[in-house]
């Protein structure tokens, strides 16, 4: 199954995403990496990155993000990824929690990443630059 | 103009208490229309990349860059971190296992600092960003050396030009990050990135020249 990885400025905020996202499936592996390592709003990249590696699997990670520099952090904690890792991260710009839960029922559903990178293209907004 | 490790070090260090003595100035910059943060990002970063460079020996360039941009990478929290920190990274990049560098040197960093920002912010001139300062910046530098300028006027032409840059962001509608929501009312507000811009390399010709008085 596809890990998921929830990156927001705030720590409730990724945190309650998570939450609702498992309730949908709870056989998901899904991380919330929000706010920074001092307790401040804002994204941190070693939280992203150890979120990654928490739920990765050969199935790859699919991260979702809310807000400006999230996406920017999510795509540096990417690039910092081996190579081998890296093909199987996406960064989707979905909204965040219905990504997140959408994201988790498909999951959930055994389908491949590139699938439920496609299944989220309703709930997209356009917010990577 | 040659500068070593270790001169690059106390400019750095010297970065970090200039941005904690503007750390309001930054801070109500980026309040006005966007989320506030600015200057203590700023300050949390650059008080980072200190720390981290303490018992560096001095003798790398490039890694010393390295360093700096990979302390604000991880300790900024904003979008101030992966863009200076691709900055930092970008400029190290192009002086690895340097010793010293000089005029020349500062133009190419300069220039894949710039690149390195755009790339990562996805960002172009008149989005009134950092870009609009750094850009200004980037272009005096080249014409000043291409002139056959001295150090001292080339880097002087760039720190003026960085803020002539930044006031200009000040009519323009913010294209990107969260002053994009504001659209036309971020009219009338300079960029807080930019300003930042603008004190760092205002810092760095302080460093290497004395303060003049303006
Ligand atoms: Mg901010």
């Amino acid at each position: 199954m596809v890990g998921i990885v929830i990156v927001s400025h705030s720590r409730n905020a990724a945190e309650g995403a998570r939450e609702i996202a498992a309730q949908m499936a709870p056989e998901v592996s899904i991380a919330a990496a929000g706010g920074t390592a001092d307790g401040r709003l804002g994204t941190d990249i070693n939280s992203i990155l150890k979120a990654i590696r928490e739920v990765y699997t050969d199935d790859g990670v699919l991260i979702i993000f809310d807000l400006g520099s999230a996406y920017m952090n999510a795509e540096m904690a990417v690039e910092m990824l081996d190579e081998d890792m890296r093909k199987r991260v996406e960064i989707s710009d979905a909204a965040m929690v219905e990504g997140a839960a959408i994201a988790a029922v498909n999951s959930g559903l055994s389908k491949p990443l590139s699938e439920i990178m496609k299944e989220l293209k309703h709930c997209r907004i356009s917010k990577m630059p | 103009m040659v500068v070593n490790g270790k001169k690059l070090i106390e400019i750095l260090d010297r970065i970090a208490d200039v941005i904690e003595e503007n750390k309001l100035m930054l801070t109500e910059l980026d309040a006005a229309i966007g989320d506030g943060d600015h200057g203590i990002n700023m300050s949390r970063g650059f008080h980072a990349v200190r720390e981290k460079l303490k018992d560096d020996d001095g003798s790398d360039i490039g890694i010393i860059l390295k360093k700096a941009g990979m302390a604000l990478v991880s300790n900024v929290g904003g979008a101030a971190g992966p863009l200076y920190g691709t900055a930092f990274l970008k400029a190290g990049a192009v002086v690895e296992g340097k010793q010293t560098v000089d005029v020349a040197d500062l133009e190419n960093m300069l220039k894949s600092a710039l690149e390195g920002i755009k790339m990562r912010g996805h960002a172009e001139p008149k989005d009134k960003t950092m870009v609009d300062a750094a850009e200004e910046a980037l272009n005096a530098l080249n014409s000043s050396n291409a002139a056959g300028e001295s150090p001292q006027q080339a880097i002087k032409a760039a720190v003026d030009a960085a803020y002539l840059g930044l006031e200009n962001t000040k009519d323009m509608i913010a294209r990107k990050g969260r002053a994009s929501y504001l659209a036309e009312r971020s009219i009338g507000h300079k960029d807080a990135g930019a300003a930042s811009f603008a004190l760092i390399l205002k810092t760095i010709f302080d460093e290497l020249y004395g303060q003049e008085s303006s």
